[in-house]
């Protein structure tokens, strides 16, 4: 095996494509020269500089989303040897061979491995996830956030809206309308702001909605799949806690 | 119904009063292994000697059972499984809490039919609901097949009560979760050994009902 590895030099890989979203999904083999320190992307560029599979033949480059190219946007989301990832960040050295790559088919695909994320941002919208500060005058500065409450906030604020816990949520599919993880996390990090605080009722109703949290079965797959370490499960807990509690407070309160 | 309420008032029946219910009827039956024949007798007539038996029972098991149980159905219809590729501890828990809802589904009217069916429709009594059992238990298949049913309800009662500390936000972080987990989980152990071991208690020949009855439970079972 290492032998075969040293002496072809190559990468294989079979990739999962689609020429457009309503046509069947076929897969395709490749073979790319192997370079030191390659991860999926370098491999796709090299697929797209030249394009040929593995049998020879010319084909059309596989088409790929992709933009800071160090794990930080989350465009570059795909499935790779089962498991979504951040193909930027996926080395090619650490990948079993051949490394099968396919799109992140919980979202609309729109070309081979490119995705439409939209119903993320939807979902974000639809939880106000945001602090509202317009207005017609200057409020001053807002209160400052105590320190260890900043610490865990800022965790949550690096989800890159990526879409990985949505692909690995047994609950995220075409027959529910479950938002995910990401936004249900993202309500926490708002309400924890003390301006944010004040729309707290708001954007905790929006979860009530349907498809909001009660879509969470607890697999929680999501928390083991985050490439930025967000307790996302924390999160979905804290978030049945408010709601619960919000619930209770609705019904007492006329 | 919204979907908020509607799981939730899900997640609450499968606590109170179902999972409340499989609990009494685990420390029922708990008497027949116990106190053999006659601590079983007694065990069904303290229960059947509650006042209103009628309405608890409408409300307590019937209405809750059944929302329970169809409302399920469709959760876990709405589930993409995926241990294959995510084949973490809890993820399997998830799946299994689905198929074990399922089985108990299934289950859970088998075992009504045997059993309250039969006394509704006036074939046997309550004082034949012991020999009924026997009879059930002492076939090796079907003792097999209850074995994996009353399994099936205690896993996804005592899983489900996980669930429910979470989606109550009453286990936040992960070690609540933890600590629930190894609670919940010995608790699903706990009731499975107490029910195998009243079911063992059934196949007692003391259960063996006289030979008249024997008739009467052989047509029902028929
Ligand atoms: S929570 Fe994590 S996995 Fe989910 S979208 Fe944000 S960064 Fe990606
Ligand atoms: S290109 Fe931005 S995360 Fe990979």
């Amino acid at each position: 095996m290492a032998q075969t590895a040293a002496a072809s030099k190559t990468v294989k890989f079979i990739i999962t494509r689609q020429d457009n979203p309503e046509s069947k999904a076929y897969t395709e083999e490749f073979e790319v020269p192997y370079r030191p320190g390659m991860n999926v992307i370098s491999a796709l560029m090299e697929i797209q500089r030249n394009p040929k599979n593995a049998q020879g033949q010319t084909t059309s480059p596989v088409c790929w989303d992709s933009n800071c190219l160090e794990e930080v946007c989350g465009a570059c989301s795909m499935v790779i040897n089962g498991k979504p990832r951040q193909a930027c960040a996926a080395l090619i050295d650490k990948l079993e061979q051949p490394i099968r790559i396919q799109p992140m088919k919980t979202f609309p695909v729109v070309r081979d491995l490119v995705i439409d994320r939209s119903r993320m941002f939807s979902a974000l919208k639809r939880v106000k996830a945001w602090i509202p500060i317009d207005g017609t005058y200057d409020l001053g500065p807002g209160p400052r956030m105590a320190e260890k409450k900043r610490q865990w906030a800022y965790e949550l604020s690096k989800c890159m809206t990526c879409g990985v816990c949505l692909e690995a949520c047994p609950n995220v599919n075409e027959k529910t309308d479950f938002i995910g993880p990401a936004a249900i996390s993202q309500v926490r990090l708002f309400n924890a702001h003390p301006t944010g605080e004040l729309n707290k009722e708001e954007r905790l109703e929006a979860l009530m909605q349907d498809g909001g949290i009660e879509g969470c079965g607890n697999s929680q797959n999501c928390v083991r799949s985050c490439p930025k370490g967000i307790p996302l499960t924390t999160s979905i807990a804290e978030m049945n806690k408010e709601t619960t509690k919000h619930l209770f407070k609705r019904w007492l309160s006329v | 119904m919204k979907g908020y309420y509607s799981r939730k008032l899900h997640s609450l029946l499968g606590v109170i009063p179902l999972g409340a219910f499989l609990l009494s009827h685990m420390i029922s039956n708990f008497q027949a292994f116990e106190g053999g024949k006659e601590g079983f007798k007694g065990a069904v007539n303290l229960l059947n000697s509650l006042p209103l038996i009628f309405f608890l029972e409408l409300f307590l098991i019937w209405l809750p059972l059944m929302y329970h149980g169809i409302y399920g159905l469709y959760i876990a219809y709405q589930a993409k499984n995926n241990i294959g590729n995510y084949n973490y501890e809890r993820n399997i828990r998830f799946t299994v809490q689905r198929i074990t809802g399922v089985i108990t589904f299934v289950f859970v009217i088998w075992h009504m039919y045997d059993t309250r069916f039969q006394i509704m429709i006036g074939k046997i009594t309550h004082d034949d609901l012991g020999a009924v059992m026997h009879d059930i238990v002492s076939n090796p298949v079907l003792f097999v097949l209850y074995i994996i049913g009353v399994v099936s309800a205690t896993f996804h009662f005592a899983n489900g009560l996980w669930a429910f500390l979470v989606s109550w936000g009453i286990t936040v972080g992960p070690r609540a979760q933890r600590v629930s987990t190894y609670i919940c989980m010995g608790l699903f152990v706990f009731m499975s050994v107490l029910f195998i071991l009243a079911m063992t208690g059934f196949r007692n020949s003391e259960f063996q009902a006289a030979q008249a009855a024997i008739d009467v439970v052989k047509t029902v079972l028929a």
